[in-house]
């Protein structure tokens, strides 16, 4: 029987590389990648937690972070595309100005 | 040791070395295709945590919807290569944000160890029924449900809206 501590800690580990992922990495798309990471390491607590409560309740609030996810990488990639157009890179330290 | 067990440590290692390949890779495509076998992880432990509609949703939406739509993305930007040694930023950068994330990683750690093991609070009268998450979605969650749909919407408006060509 594996514990809800053991699913917390994965938790937080996947959560930790995509922070530092943020943190680290100076490519657009990657930096949104590791959004979805850490996105995905909050839905792994919340299905354990309702798992381990005994609720469903866990499950519906996946769905729902799952669809703002969805609508976070659709918009999220809309501006890569517009940045790109400007500006012909993804380094968002090329980035400084809000217009030009 | 039961065989979910090894089930469990077997899909986090998965998950986990995914996941800093998914950092590590300087092709943004390696990075989408290993992010993908990282969710692929995750739904197999949603498996063990006897949500399988959940696992099966997470497979079609994020490997084979948001996943694709990076892919698309890399694709249509052609990006080159990232230079290496602009892998990670500056060095100031590079230092401080490896000091932050490990300092988050010890704190969560630490504050997990002192919670003290939790085991099952109570038993789902059958987790497996997709009929069960339905209703309570429909009646519970009716108001976040609709508002749902106002998001998506917005966002579909934001997205064309950005990504237009000026004319």
């Amino acid at each position: 029987m594996v514990t809800f501590n053991s699913y917390l800690v994965l938790s937080a580990i996947l959560f930790s590389i995509g922070t530092a992922g943020v943190f680290l990495r100076r490519n657009i798309i990657t930096l949104l990648l590791s959004i979805e990471i850490m996105l995905n390491a909050v839905n792994l607590t919340f299905v354990a937690a309702g798992r381990f409560l005994g609720t469903v309740d866990g499950q519906i609030i996946v769905f729902f972070v799952m669809t703002v996810a969805a609508a976070e990488a659709a918009v999220g990639l809309a501006i890569v595309i517009a940045l790109f157009r400007h500006r012909e890179t993804l380094n968002p330290d090329a980035f400084t100005s809000l217009r030009w | 040791m039961a065989m979910d067990v090894y089930l469990f440590y077997l899909l986090g290692a998965v998950a986990i070395a995914a996941s800093v390949l998914v950092v590590g890779q300087r092709n943004p495509m390696y990075s989408v295709l290993l992010l993908i076998v990282s969710f692929m992880a995750l739904a197999g432990l949603y498996v063990l945590l006897n949500a399988p509609f959940l696992a099966v949703t997470q497979i079609i939406i994020y490997g084979g919807a948001i996943m694709v739509l990076f892919l698309f993305v890399v694709m249509l930007l052609n990006v080159p290569r990232e230079d290496p040694a602009r892998l990670f930023g500056g060095s100031g950068t590079r230092r401080f944000g490896v000091a932050l994330a490990v300092a988050l990683a010890i704190e969560l750690t630490w504050a997990l160890r002192r919670l003290g093991a939790i085991g099952l609070r109570g038993e789902l009268p059958d987790v497996s029924s997709v009929r069960l998450i339905g209703r309570v979605l429909f009646t519970d969650y009716r108001f976040a449900f609709e508002a749902t749909s106002v998001l998506i919407l917005v966002a579909l408006v934001g997205a064309i809206v950005m990504a237009r060509k000026e004319s």
